[in-house]
């Protein structure tokens, strides 16, 4: 019940924000929004003890039963460890806001976004059911759209925006599509009772494609390469929302994913190869690139994207323990999901609190950018704190947490070597050193951050406002984040066994004890080992390009601008916009006369195409009758006078070829034993000529089409082929025999309807129907004639139409 | 019979087909009337020709021509004029406010 109203507490507050807003216009809005992240951070801390007991709290809510679809909230390590993190940093964040936005802001919007986003993110990390988690999984899109867009009075957050939707709900509809696959496949939505019935689901077909697709998801979602792009231009949002939902909560949704589809597909050597190797080279393409930037929340995007990168291919080199079921030798990769696990949190502990520290130096002193800043130590020794125990932990310094969890990753890729599976004994050694080098570069823009923030000269001509220390309350969360870094540090095992082993639980639901997944974390393992001499290798080497940066900086600019995969996707979207817009106007050119070639020749296509694939074109003249020669002289007659209509240069032959034609058909009537229609007939041409006739006067005289012969060539051609295909299809229709005609019973029309003219029975007993709304469609006619000829815009209104 | 009926619907409508590609409107709205001459030989062609007398009880012993086919053509029929009455006036007026009844020059809207 209480994670139930963790995931609608949050909707609730948003709702309600409007209310409190217009009520408390003194007090920072900031200030009520912060009692929903503080409560259920509280609320779900109470659980913890009962969670790393193994214990799991479901609850079912039905919302549509019959399609599977439940909203079941589920409870367990895994899901902690994220609702935990998005309850903690987002009360922090919240907090951090009150001081960070004025009150002269659109607060309102600001804060229902943010606890709109909340609610979702707790809703994809709380859902069982899989398209429960896809509802919120959107609703985190369109949320972080509204957030990087809050200044929508910027281009470049528009732009940022629009850019993290299409990228984020691309990969949110293929993840559709691959539950979908897992719903075919397993018959079922609920991610425990998928993982339960594994073996259906995974000797389906669907098994792969589903997997790719929720892959794709992840990592869209999750801004691994080449779907990165985004991350770095959302960085237009407040920095308060770059900490919240860019490093800590929204881009560890695709993390949470993997975690949580691990025990599906996870063994898998497609999965193992996808997650690692996406995650090794976003890891380095990400460190690579941040250390180019001269904004540091682009800067910090980079190192974002890369640190997900590292997580990510932890959990993937975790998941060839699933490969071969439970063994001793198995458990020793497991090891790796508890570096991710552990490194997770340490990320969103570091890299909320050096946000904050960008969001306090934009804030004091009004820029960014690192060729304007340097020297503010003396000036903001506080903030300097921040930034070094942040930055060194990133880099993966003792003695704080980022040490840790980079040691364990090493470990981690060292041990994945020695593994004689998924040719991995052949090029696994790619783990270890492409995770070395991108270490180097981590650490290097680890120092920049430091170095040109904080040391060097000051100059204040450069800054907008004074540099000065920044007020007490905003100084506040990234302390007790930094707390956090230190304080994992020295007792690691208390995390470890609380918070992550119930996490490994989750992951590995197979296997039988927890205890064995569970290492004790140490610092310091009394002797020096390989990982410790490659840490001591990154510090050296780190240094030693940081004091060279300069020459070997060029480098950046051996890719071209124009082969960046911004500039790709820049040109694959106006591309796409232009190639469509080409292609629409082309064929959409507002000439009713190609609308009419297209319908023809679709016509002709698929009718002669279907008869000629079925081989269906017969005739089978034998039950015809005979032919008078009267007869043929009127099928003579109409083939002149249409044949002549072509021709005719004048109006009034084509319209009295027209009245030759109707007559035509009135004699056939007669002769084919019709009276009434051929009565009806009669009249009807005659009024027709006369209405021809009579709107003569007002139309203007046939012009000579001059026409190109192609185009003459063409209409030729379209009018044969539609006047032949339907000439094969009513001889191949014709003295049509299978069924006998109903008409039979209309023959009674004198005892069912008391009348002895057959036609007019039907007409007006049988089906009456068609000839009342016959008699509606003509009195219709009528009434718009009289309306066109009568009603006209007034003089000093003639423009009506154009309107 | 009916082939040879078949082949002129035919022809007629290859002949509505030609008018209704064509840039003048009048020429269009021929087209179309040719047309419905065309169906309407069609459906009763297809119902089949001259196996009866004519469907009047009383006037003629059975057999009766099949009379379902005329009472459509006959719907058909009301309907056709109606909507070709209508068409014509709908051209008067479009020739009054545009002053052309070429398909070409009418064609396209500038981009709105």
């Amino acid at each position: 019940m209480i994670v139930v109203l963790s995931i609608v507490l949050p909707f609730l507050a948003a709702a309600l924000i409007p209310f409190i807003y217009s009520r408390f216009k003194k007090v920072h809005l900031g200030w009520f929004v912060l009692v929903v992240p503080v409560v259920l951070f509280s609320i779900l801390a109470t659980y913890i003890p009962r969670v790393a007991n193994g214990e799991v709290f479901v609850k079912t809510f039905e919302w549509i039963p019959s399609f599977g679809i439940n909203i079941t909230t589920y409870l367990d390590g895994l899901s902690m460890i994220f609702s935990l993190l998005i309850t903690g940093v987002g009360s922090l964040v919240i907090l951090y806001s009150i001081f960070y936005l004025s009150t002269k802001e659109s607060l309102h919007h600001f804060y229902c976004y943010l606890l709109l986003f909340m609610g979702a993110m707790l809703g994809v990390v709380l859902s069982d059911n899989l398209m429960v988690l896809y509802v919120f999984w959107e609703l985190t899109s369109v949320s972080s759209f509204l957030l990087i867009a809050f200044w929508h009075h910027r281009k470049a957050s528009r732009a940022g925006a629009r850019k993290a939707m299409t990228i984020t709900v691309s990969g949110g509809v293929a993840m559709l599509a691959g539950f979908l696959m897992l719903y075919v496949a397993s018959g079922t939505f609920s991610i425990r009772e998928i993982v339960a019935n594994l073996d259906v689901v995974q000797s389906s077909a669907y098994f792969v494609p589903a997997m790719c697709l929720v892959l794709l998801g992840a990592f869209t979602k999750s801004a691994q390469f080449p779907f990165h792009i985004w991350l770095p231009d959302a960085m237009e949002a407040p920095t308060p929302v770059s900490a919240y939902l860019h490093s800590a909560t929204m881009v560890k949704a695709g993390i949470y994913l993997v975690a949580r589809t691990t025990p599906i597909f996870g063994g898998h050597e497609v999965w193992f190869w996808a997650v690692s190797g996406v995650g090794l080279l976003t890891l380095f393409w990400g460190s690579f690139n941040a250390v180019k930037q001269f904004d540091l929340k682009a800067l910090l995007a980079y190192s974002t994207i890369s640190q997900l990168g590292l997580i990510m291919c932890l959990f993937g080199l975790g998941s060839a323990a699933l490969h071969s079921g439970y063994s001793t030798e198995s458990v020793i990769y497991t090891q790796a999901t508890f570096a991710a696990l552990f490194h997770l949190i340490n990320h969103s502990t570091f890299k909320g609190a050096l946000f904050m520290m960008v969001g306090i130096v934009d804030h004091e002193v009004g820029t960014r950018d690192i060729r304007r800043l340097g020297g503010l130590m003396s000036l903001m020794p506080f903030t300097f704190t921040i930034a070094v125990i942040g930055s060194a932990s990133m880099a993966g310094l003792p003695p704080f947490n980022g040490f840790l969890s980079k040691e364990m990753f090493f470990t981690a890729t060292l041990k994945i070597t020695e593994l004689d599976l998924f040719s991995l004994n052949s090029i696994g050694v790619l783990f270890p050193i492409i995770a070395w080098v991108a270490s180097i570069f981590t650490f290097i823009y680890c120092v920049i951050i430091v170095m040109r923030t904080f040391f060097g000269k000051i100059q204040p001509d450069r800054l907008e406002k004074p540099p000065h220390e920044a007020p007490f309350g905003m100084l506040i969360s990234p302390y007790i984040l930094i707390a956090f870094v230190v304080g994992i540090f020295i007792f690691p095992n208390v995390l470890g066994h609380y918070i992550l082993s119930p996490a490994m639980a989750s992951i590995y639901p197979m296997f039988p004890s927890v205890e064995d997944m569970t290492p004790h974390i140490a610092a310091w393992h009394g002797y020096i080992n390989t990982e410790l001499i490659m840490t001591a290798g990154v510090i050296l080497l780190g240094v030693l390009l940081y004091r060279v940066l300069k020459k070997w900086r060029p480098i950046y600019q051996l890719i071209p601008p124009s082969f960046t995969l911004n500039a790709l996707y820049e040109r694959v979207i106006t591309s796409s916009e232009n190639v469509s817009g080409r292609a629409t106007n082309r064929y959409m050119n507002g000439n009713l006369t190609y609308y009419f070639v297209y319908i023809y020749v679709f016509f002709v296509a698929l009718l002669a195409g279907y008869m000629i694939y079925a081989d269906a074109f017969s005739w089978n003249p034998s039950k015809d009758s005979v032919i008078e020669p009267y007869e043929l002289v009127l099928v003579f007659v109409m083939i002149m006078a249409a044949v002549a209509i072509i021709f005719a240069k004048q109006r009034i032959t084509v319209v009295l070829l027209n009245g030759v034609l109707g007559y035509s058909v009135a004699f056939f009537f007669v002769v084919f034993r019709a009276p009434d229609l051929a009565l009806t007939q009669l009249v009807v041409e005659s009024v027709t000529t006369a209405l021809f006739l009579l709107s003569f006067k007002y139309l203007p005289k046939l012009k000579n089409e001059y026409i190109s012969k192609s185009w003459r060539f063409a209409k030729i051609t379209i009018s044969i082929a539609v006047g032949a295909t339907v000439t094969l299809i009513g001889l191949a229709v014709m003295n049509y025999d299978r069924f006998e005609p109903i008409s039979k019973y209309f023959e009674d029309s004198y005892n069912l309807a008391g009348g002895q003219n057959i036609v007019n029975t039907i007409l007006g007993d049988f089906r009456a129907f068609d000839t009342m709304l016959e008699v509606v469609v003509l009195f219709i006619a009528g009434l718009g004639i009289y309306t066109l000829i009568k009603l006209k815009a007034k003089k000093g209104d003639a423009d009506v139409e154009s309107k | 019979m009916e082939s040879l009926m078949i082949v002129l619907v035919g022809i007629l409508v290859a002949v509505a087909t030609y008018l209704i590609l064509s840039r003048s409107v009048i020429r269009v709205i021929v087209g179309t009337a040719i047309l419905s001459h065309a169906v309407h030989l069609l459906l009763l062609t297809v119902g089949g020709l001259k196996k009866g007398s004519v469907p009047l009880l009383g006037q003629a012993a059975a057999p009766f021509t099949d009379a379902l086919p005329q009472a459509l053509i006959l719907t058909a029929i009301v309907i056709s004029f109606a909507v070709t009455a209508f068409l014509l006036v709908l051209a008067y007026r479009m020739y009054l406010m545009n002053g052309t009844d070429d398909l070409e020059e009418l064609g396209g809207s500038s981009d709105e």
